[in-house]
């Protein structure tokens, strides 16, 4: 198991919602009920299902972003759920995030290398110099201008905006990017240019990657591995190519026969 | 076969820079029982084009050129006539089932708001009708008095379909109505549309972003670039035998559920040269 970089073992988080008349009584809702996963060192290991299926919560709770009821999170051998302060924020370098939304994930009133540079700055790596001349090799890195680096998040396009929140994951450098819907609201071809980059960063950076997404096709291509969550459960889990070829659990069969376009194919 | 709708070279431009079209000379033409699909980028007008049917285009918008919907001229009406005509003879969906409807309102009232305002209807045969069309997109008819909060997001959609079918119009116009949905409900709210455009003869005009919909869903497809149509077909022609590099460079993005296929991302800058 020496290759597996992030495990989480029997993770359960429940919500408790007031109902009933006024609100006097209240229900459980199992947003993750016994999930436990394993993301091996250099792959994409992709968290599927619909809406209300638990894959965010999932994402929030590695991350510790979320408490959760019980269970634990294990990163490179350390107990994250154990670990609080400073060395939970050592040990936050090498978790990053890259968000759905690239309108609502950055920012207005910051200029780019204000973004991108935050976590060099909280985290005191290296000097303001070294620091400027980082967020300058990230933004090329990802595909955008040095210039660029002066520039308010509302000058740029949902796909650059979407660079600069990939840009900002990685100047640390992470071990581990958790990356939630990074392309659902993107243009197809801006989509396929992200995607593409997604890969090149993690071969060039030896990233691990879990990759939570609604849409199939873009998980079957950018993933080695996935688990299929419905209500809270992991349903189905295993390699991306035998899933696909293979469902063994109805409900991921529906799935992937509601893939648009499939039957016409 | 019965025409419905026909755009003759449709521009439209901001009143204040009319130099800048933002869509350029688009012609089309929709057929009863037909699905055609608008296929395009965000920006490339697809939207727009939809918008001018239904004579909704911001009043910072001009639009010229000719759009005759079953042989009458729309772009000279007022509005007076224009709302005779919209809702009654033209159905229209959006994408956002959340935004588009009144949270105040059962949904059974804000499905039988049209039939009082088109055709009259009050009392007993309103709700008759409003129950039966909750049938036809299925959706249980005691729904009838739900909040749209109390709905999931496709009995939405369901409520917005019934709603623009509730005159039983000619055209219908979807404007990416699954975008926003899971993908098992997608493809029941595809079925369903199908369904009822054939049942009713309408001529349905299908905006969407997704070939994977498209291959699901459309008789002909158009495909638009920067305002103008680069390409149209019928469904197999476009995604078969694309012609345009655009419709090729476009087609070369969207990632196969097979995995088989390498994406390639479009070079703006080749297709500059080549289109």
């Amino acid at each position: 198991m020496s290759d597996v970089i992030l495990q989480a073992n029997n993770l359960v988080k429940i919500y408790t919602q007031r109902s009933g008349r006024f609100g006097f009584s209240s229900t459980q809702v199992k947003a993750l009920d016994d999930v436990s996963i394993a993301l091996k060192t250099g792959s994409t290991l992709a968290v599927v299902g619909e809406s209300g299926s638990g894959k965010s919560t999932l994402a929030r709770c590695l991350l510790q972003l979320h408490p959760f009821d019980s269970g634990e999170v294990f990163f490179q051998g350390q107990d994250l759920a154990r670990l609080e302060g400073q060395s939970l924020r050592e040990v936050r370098k090498h978790l990053q995030m890259v968000f759905q939304d690239p309108f609502a994930s950055l920012n207005p009133r910051m200029k780019v290398s204000e973004i991108v540079g935050e976590g060099l700055l909280i985290h005191k790596l290296g000097s303001v110099e070294e620091q400027k001349e980082k967020v300058h090799q990230m933004l090329e890195r990802v595909g955008l201008e040095v210039t660029d680096a002066q520039k308010y998040p509302h000058q740029f396009s949902g796909g650059q905006r979407q660079r600069i929140g990939i840009a900002r994951a990685l100047v640390l450098a992470p071990k581990v990017v958790v990356c939630d819907e990074p392309v659902s609201a993107l243009d197809v071809s801006v989509q396929a240019q992200i995607l593409l980059l997604l890969k090149e960063l993690q071969r060039e950076m030896n990233l691990s990657y879990i990759f939570i997404s609604h849409d199939l096709r873009v998980v079957r291509h950018i993933a080695d591995e996935m688990v299929v969550m419905n209500q809270g459960r992991i349903v189905e889990q295993g390699k991306v190519a035998d899933i696909y070829n293979a469902p063994q659990q109805p409900y991921t069969q529906q799935l992937l026969n509601a893939i648009p376009g499939r039957k016409a194919a | 076969m019965e025409e419905i709708l026909n755009i003759q070279n449709l521009s439209i431009a901001p009143r204040n820079m009319p130099s800048r079209l933002l869509v350029n000379n688009v012609s089309l033409t929709l057929l009863a029982g037909k699905t055609t699909c608008i296929v395009g980028e965000s920006g490339s007008g697809k939207s727009l084009t939809a918008l001018s049917v239904m004579g909704l285009l911001s009043s910072q918008l001009q639009a010229k050129g000719s759009i005759r919907f079953q042989g009458q001229e729309l772009t000279s009406l007022d509005n007076k006539a224009m709302q005779t005509i919209r809702g009654a003879k033209i159905g229209m969906i959006f994408q956002e089932p959340m935004t588009s409807l009144n949270p105040v309102l059962t949904v059974g009232y804000q499905i039988g708001e049209a039939l009082t305002a088109h055709l009259g209807l009050k009392g007993a045969s309103l709700k008759l009708r409003v129950e039966s069309l909750l049938q036809q997109v299925g959706i249980p008819i005691e729904r009838a008095n739900s909040y749209p909060d109390e709905l999931s997001g496709g009995q939405r959609q369901r409520v917005m379909i019934a709603m623009s079918i509730a005159c039983e119009p000619a055209l219908l116009i979807a404007d990416e109505p699954t975008t926003a949905l899971d993908v098992t409900v997608q493809a029941q709210i595809l079925q369903l549309l199908d369904e009822l455009k054939t049942r009713m003869n309408m001529a349905m005009l299908f905006i969407t972003h997704d070939f994977g919909v498209v291959a699901d869903i459309a008789d002909d497809v158009i495909v638009m670039f920067r305002g103008e149509i680069v390409e149209t077909g019928t469904k197999n022609e476009v995604l078969k035998k694309p012609k345009h590099p655009y419709t090729k460079a476009l087609l070369d993005c969207v990632p196969d559920a097979e995995g088989k296929k390498l994406l390639k991302p479009i070079d703006y800058a080749w297709l500059g040269n080549a289109a």
